[in-house]
């Protein structure tokens, strides 16, 4: 795991003030994901608040003298008004969970867990904000805000993390009510949490994803021989006299939790996707965005 | 062959014990687990190993461990297999090699043992010296230590002679004992080996190595009723035994090679035995040795020399058809004297020189034909030896009156003269002796030979120089001078008894041999070779490698005749004038006695087993049972995975010692591969650093234009070194000629002419613009002349104004480089190339010339930087810019017809030039 695949704990605040300047890494990447996606308008398809031109009309009474738009009535007897259309700002709160375990990369040409979790994020934001739509992170206390500013606050607040255990849970802790939301982990940690978070976030009518990211060593378990197995802090440790044994068990437990995270989903109207790091970012982002829209919709 | 086995340090073996304990301990000690970062631990916990199986060291990785710890030690033991046996004693040593001619055969047997000898004396700490019977050392015995010798044991050589026994034994008897001597023989008993068994054993203790390897001996071919036979002797028979003798020679073109092959059988018991070839005169004459094929040592190979060339005379008389009686024909002397040792052919002369003969003889002939004189003169000419014979024709002819004919050595006085007849006063007249520098020199006069009549010749400045024989009066008997590479040699008598007895005396024969007319019949005594000197022409060594014999001393004949071969006196071919007397080391009286030696003398077999060193053997097999227990050991614990058991298994096979070599190429290869895959332009290296700098600069230039223009795409241009590198890659050769360029060697040129054979084609550039003209003048213009003097170069001519040069690509009359020059050169057209009615070129089908040469420096006009930008300046302004434009065409042109041959000169396309040419 070299320091450009993975954004490490140490360099976070360094390299935060150094790439505070210009674009962060992240935010490449990130930009560069979102350009795959094309942005459709997708307002409310009626008129309301908003910059995009929705119709003309004509004026009634009750209209006031500044809401007619001269140059169109000027072509014909009546009155207009131009309407624009309603684009309602949606909020999308984004949680990453950046503990430990999130750092394993089983190649080191393969990105950690959590840089591409982080990558996505980004991505995701940056596809909102260019939707219109307020963005934030579930683990701060601020309010999710849009604009590019509000990216690069992002970009460095997923870069100055503070965890400190093996596993992470979802802890959200602003969540507005009806909005969206996204947990990117590994989810191997308590499923009592992650439950937890779920059950909140369905009181406060918020609907979103879980996308499971997980290394390929992960899903096939690919050791042998005598090993001691340890966690990415070392505070967990599992010796096994012939680790080939143990895959069936293993994977067995790992279907096993994927299939309640599904059924979790499945209970509290979130939607869940399982990406590996070896493959392409796109089509999660992609499916991310479709995901949301219906969601939105 | 199983010998048996020892070992160097028996106690190391004791270690073997402590094996079971390694295998307790090692069984006891389980491979260690590997520590693995793995997050999804968490869903692991709580879950049970079904089997364990690795805690404990499998049995059978145990056993390899076992076993490569016990080739360890039993490698450290030392195994030797079939130790030598061991010769006691102390004190000083003396290994005497015979070092003879019946060595050589098995010489490298002999050094072997030596070294084994020496090994044991080194081992037992003696001093030792070695020594050669044939080149006894001089003053004390060399003692030194056995480590001294072993580098000089390949230095030693048999040489191709007996040891001379009674001075070994002087010198033995001289040596201080005690002294142990160990005698490497070659097996033959030479004359006075009994003296120096004694003198040695006076000394101390002699062993006797001796080969069981037969010994055979190539005697001196014989001519023997038209056949010649070369006898064969051999020591030990009782085996049959069959072996070839080859007869090598010159072929006609001059090049060495076997001229015949005939098999010799030794039946079972028989030691002699003899090789028959029936050859033809000519292919006998060329044999220059015989020897045993598969044997080498001087004793298998024996030179030839005058002995066995019989030569071709042709006698002529005049007036042939007269019926005279046998002994008053004017050839009958000469027939007696020549027919045991040479060919006679009669006939007319215009037949005879057709036989191309050795030697002609005219008998008292005056006249010949114009048309027979200037054949005759022809011949003598190419080295032909004409010898004439006096008599009343000659005396009362006009030849040779007034000038020296071509056919005559001196001008001859009318009539001759009478001396001591009846009818003259005075006696008849003797021989005077032969002056030092006649080639009768030596030869004894018998008293009997009388002269009464001779021609006389006309005085005159060179007459005393042309005199080989003279009276005692002074007058000319015999009178020889050169006519272009042959001579003419004339009797001033006649050849039969008529005017002189000398036909009747044994010196008309001994001064036939002398001027090589006829050959010697047998081995000369040394009284014939009484005050000759010999030199050396060439020696043979004692492997019988026949050498040039450098600058050695002259040999006086009587020397060479009987003296036995020495150091001094190397068997060889010998020359002096026209002769030549080979000396060979075995003779036709050669007899081949084994050596016999006293019963006390213990006498050994050359062949020894050598004792064989097993350590490295052992150690590396221990060496590679450990890595494969590593690898083992890795993949017991899982730590290898797909790709890296692949490479490690790789690595295994690598480290064996048999393991494959990869196949690579070499580097002529490699450069082989480049010059055949794409159009390459060559170059030759001329060592001059800035020229060659230039050309590679031109041809890359010449190369970018091709690319540009013509769908010719060359790859870059490669530098040939004449001496080394193939020249068939390249379909053109660039050769700028410098003032001090080096010959290329015989090879090279050789390659140079093979290559201009097969369709190469060299562009010679002297790069001085012709100021000279064509090939003097200028230093370079010279030099071009010496290198290609030795090439296969037809005529030349200056380039026709219809060569295909001139319409290839573009359509050309000029070729300049840096310089403007008209004059280039190629091969001539053919002389019947004529313009058909209505064309405008001759009809020059064939042929690409395979040489060009001009002047004008192309290379230097053709070159271009890397970046396409000219490197040197031709000419001024927009002129300079056309000159180079021109050069770059002419350089297209001349590649397109490298490549394409005589297309363009194809008629189909004349039509078309035609009307570009405006006509």
């Amino acid at each position: 795991m070299n320091d450009a695949a993975l954004h490490t704990p140490e360099s976070l605040r360094s390299r935060s003030e150094a790439v505070a300047a210009t674009l962060p890494a992240l935010m490449a990447d990130a930009q560069h994901l979102a350009a795959t996606v094309l942005l459709g308008v997708h307002g409310r398809k009626r008129a309301g608040m908003g910059d995009e031109f929705w119709q003309y009309r004509p004026a009634q009474a009750g209209d006031g003298y500044r809401q007619i738009d001269w140059r169109r009535s000027a072509r014909s007897d009546g009155h207009f008004i131009r309407q624009t259309e309603w684009q309602a700002a949606q909020s999308v709160m984004l949680g990453v969970d950046d503990a430990a375990s999130m750092t394993f990369t089983g190649h080191r040409n393969r990105p950690s867990k959590l840089r591409r979790a982080q990558t996505l994020a980004m991505a995701l934001a940056i596809v909102s904000v260019r939707g219109g739509e307020r963005v934030g992170l579930t683990h701060l206390a601020e309010p999710p805000r849009g604009g590019t500013a509000q990216l690069m606050r992002m970009a460095q607040a997923l870069m100055d993390s503070d965890a400190l255990g093996d596993y992470g849970a979802p802890k959200p802790q602003t969540m507005p009510m009806g909005g969206r939301a996204v947990f990117l982990s590994d989810f191997f940690g308590d499923i009592a949490a992650i439950e937890a978070a779920l059950g909140r976030a369905a009181d406060r009518e918020v609907k979103g994803a879980l996308v499971q990211v997980l290394d390929p060593d992960e899903e096939v378990f690919p050791y042998d021989g005598r090993t001691v197995f340890e966690s990415m802090t070392g505070a967990i440790r599992f010796e096994t006299l012939k680790a080939r044994s143990l895959r069936e068990a293993y994977l067995a437990r790992l279907a096993e939790r994927k299939a309640h995270l599904q059924d979790l989903c499945r209970r509290t109207g979130w939607r869940y996707h399982l990406h590996h790091t070896d493959q392409p970012a796109e089509p999660t982002l992609l499916w991310l965005y479709r995901a949301l829209e219906k969601v939105r919709g | 062959m199983i010998g048996s086995l020892a070992f160097a340090t028996p106690l190391l073996l004791t270690a073997l014990i402590a094996l079971p304990v390694l295998w307790w301990i090692l069984r006891a000690v389980p491979p260690a687990p590997i520590r693995r970062r793995f997050p999804g631990v968490a869903l692991l916990l709580g879950l049970k190993d079904d089997e364990s199986q690795t805690d404990k060291t499998p049995w059978w990785l145990l056993l390899l461990r076992i076993a490569a710890l016990a080739a360890a030690i039993i490698g450290f033991a030392g195994p030797v297999l079939n130790p030598a046996a061991v010769r006691t004693g102390d004190g000083p040593l003396l290994i005497v090699m015979d070092a003879s001619w019946a060595s050589a055969r098995d010489w490298p047997d002999r050094i072997e043992r030596a070294g084994l000898l020496l090994d044991e004396a080194g081992r037992a700490g003696r001093p030792v010296a070695i020594v050669a019977l044939t080149d006894l050392p001089p003053g004390d015995l060399p003692l030194q230590s056995a480590n001294a010798w072993l580098p000089r044991l390949p230095s030693l050589v048999p040489r191709p002679f007996a040891p001379d026994m009674v001075a070994a034994a002087d010198w033995a008897s001289g040596l201080d004992g005690p002294l142990e001597t160990w005698w490497i023989a070659d097996g033959l008993d030479h004359p006075g080996r009994g003296d120096l068994t004694a003198a040695l054993r006076a000394l101390g203790p002699l062993s006797v190595f001796q080969g069981d390897r037969d010994v055979v001996a190539l005697a001196p071919p014989r001519f023997e009723d038209g056949e010649v036979r070369v006898s064969l002797t051999r020591l030990g028979g009782d085996a049959p035994l069959a072996l070839d003798v080859v007869a090598h020679g010159l072929d006609p073109a001059g090049i060495p090679r076997d001229l015949a092959r005939n098999a010799a059988l030794f039946e079972a018991g028989a030691t002699a035995t003899e090789a028959v070839f029936d050859l033809p005169p000519e292919l006998r004459n060329r044999i220059t040795r015989f020897e045993v094929a598969g044997l080498r040592g001087a004793g298998t190979v024996t030179l030839t020399d005058d002995g066995l060339q019989r030569r071709q005379v042709a006698l002529i008389a005049g007036g042939a058809t007269d019926e005279q009686q046998a002994l008053l024909s004017p050839l009958h002397y000469l027939r007696q004297a020549l027919e045991p040792t040479a060919d006679l052919i009669e006939g007319a002369l215009s037949d005879l020189l057709l036989a191309s003969p050795d030697v002609v003889i005219l008998a008292d002939i005056a006249t010949l034909s114009p048309e027979e004189e200037e054949g005759l003169t022809d011949w003598v000419d190419r080295g032909g030896l004409l010898v004439r014979f006096a008599g009343p024709r000659l005396a009362a002819s006009d030849v040779a009156r007034d000038d020296v004919g071509p056919l005559m050595p001196v001008r001859l006085r009318e009539g001759g003269r009478s001396v001591g007849g009846a009818m003259s006063w005075g006696e008849p007249k003797r021989l005077r002796p032969f002056p030092d520098t006649s080639p009768f020199f030596g030869l004894e006069i018998p008293q009997d030979v009388e002269i009464s009549a001779q021609v006389m010749a006309q005085p005159d400045p060179e007459l005393a120089a042309r005199t080989i024989a003279s009276l005692t009066d002074g007058t000319p008997l015999v009178t020889r001078s050169s006519h272009g590479q042959g001579s003419v040699v004339l009797f001033h008598v006649t050849a039969n008894a008529e005017w002189s007895t000398l036909p009747l005396s044994g010196l008309f024969v001994q001064m036939l041999e002398r001027l090589a007319i006829s050959t010697q019949p047998a081995t000369p005594e040394a009284a014939d070779l009484e005050g000759t000197i010999w030199t050396a022409d060439q020696v043979l060594d004692g492997f019988g490698t026949l050498r040039d014999a450098g600058t050695r001393p002259g040999v006086p004949g009587e020397i060479l005749a009987e003296a036995p071969l020495s150091d001094d006196l190397l068997p060889g071919l010998y020359a002096s004038d026209d002769r030549r007397i080979a000396r060979n080391v075995v003779t036709a009286d050669t007899v081949l006695i084994p050596a016999s030696w006293p019963a006390a003398v213990p006498v050994e077999g050359m062949r020894v087993i050598a004792p064989t060193d097993l350590m490295a053997a052992f150690l590396t097999g221990a060496l590679v049972l450990l890595l494969v227990d590593a690898i083992a050991s890795l993949w017991l614990a899982g730590r290898l995975s797909g790709l890296a058991r692949g490479a490690a298994v790789l690595a295994l096979v690598a480290a064996l010692p048999q393991g494959g070599q990869a196949q690579d190429l070499s580097e002529e290869d490699a450069r082989a591969l480049l010059a055949t895959s794409e159009v390459t332009l060559a170059y030759v290296l001329t060592g001059d650093a800035r020229i060659d700098d230039t050309s590679r600069a031109g041809l890359q230039g010449l190369s970018n234009t091709l690319f540009q223009r013509t769908s010719v795409e060359p790859a870059p241009p490669i530098g040939v070194d004449l001496e080394r590198d193939e020249l068939a890659f390249f379909p053109m050769l660039y050769w700028p000629v410098t003032a001090d360029q080096a010959l290329p060697s015989a090879a090279a040129y050789r390659r140079l002419n093979d290559y201009l054979r097969s369709g190469g084609m060299i562009v010679f550039d002297t790069r001085d613009a012709h100021v000279g003209g064509f090939g003097s003048g200028t230093p370079e213009g010279r030099r071009l002349r010496t290198l290609a003097a030795p090439l296969d170069i037809p005529p030349l001519e200056p380039v026709p104004p219809d060569h295909i040069l001139t319409r290839t690509f573009y359509l050309l009359q000029d070729f300049p480089g840096r310089h403007l020059s008209r004059d280039v050169w190629l091969e001539a057209s053919p002389p019947d190339a004529e313009a058909v009615e209505g064309m405008p070129f001759r009809n020059l089908n064939d042929g690409v010339t395979p040489v060009l040469i001009g002047g004008n420096d192309w290379a230097a006009a053709w070159a271009q930087d890397e970046t396409g930008r000219p490197l040197y300046p031709i000419g001024r302004g927009s002129a300079g810019d056309r000159q180079r434009e021109i050069a770059l065409r002419f350089g297209v042109n001349l590649v397109m017809y490298v490549l394409s041959g005589n297309y363009k000169s194809d008629q189909v396309h004349v039509p078309a030039l035609l009307e570009r040419l405006g006509q």
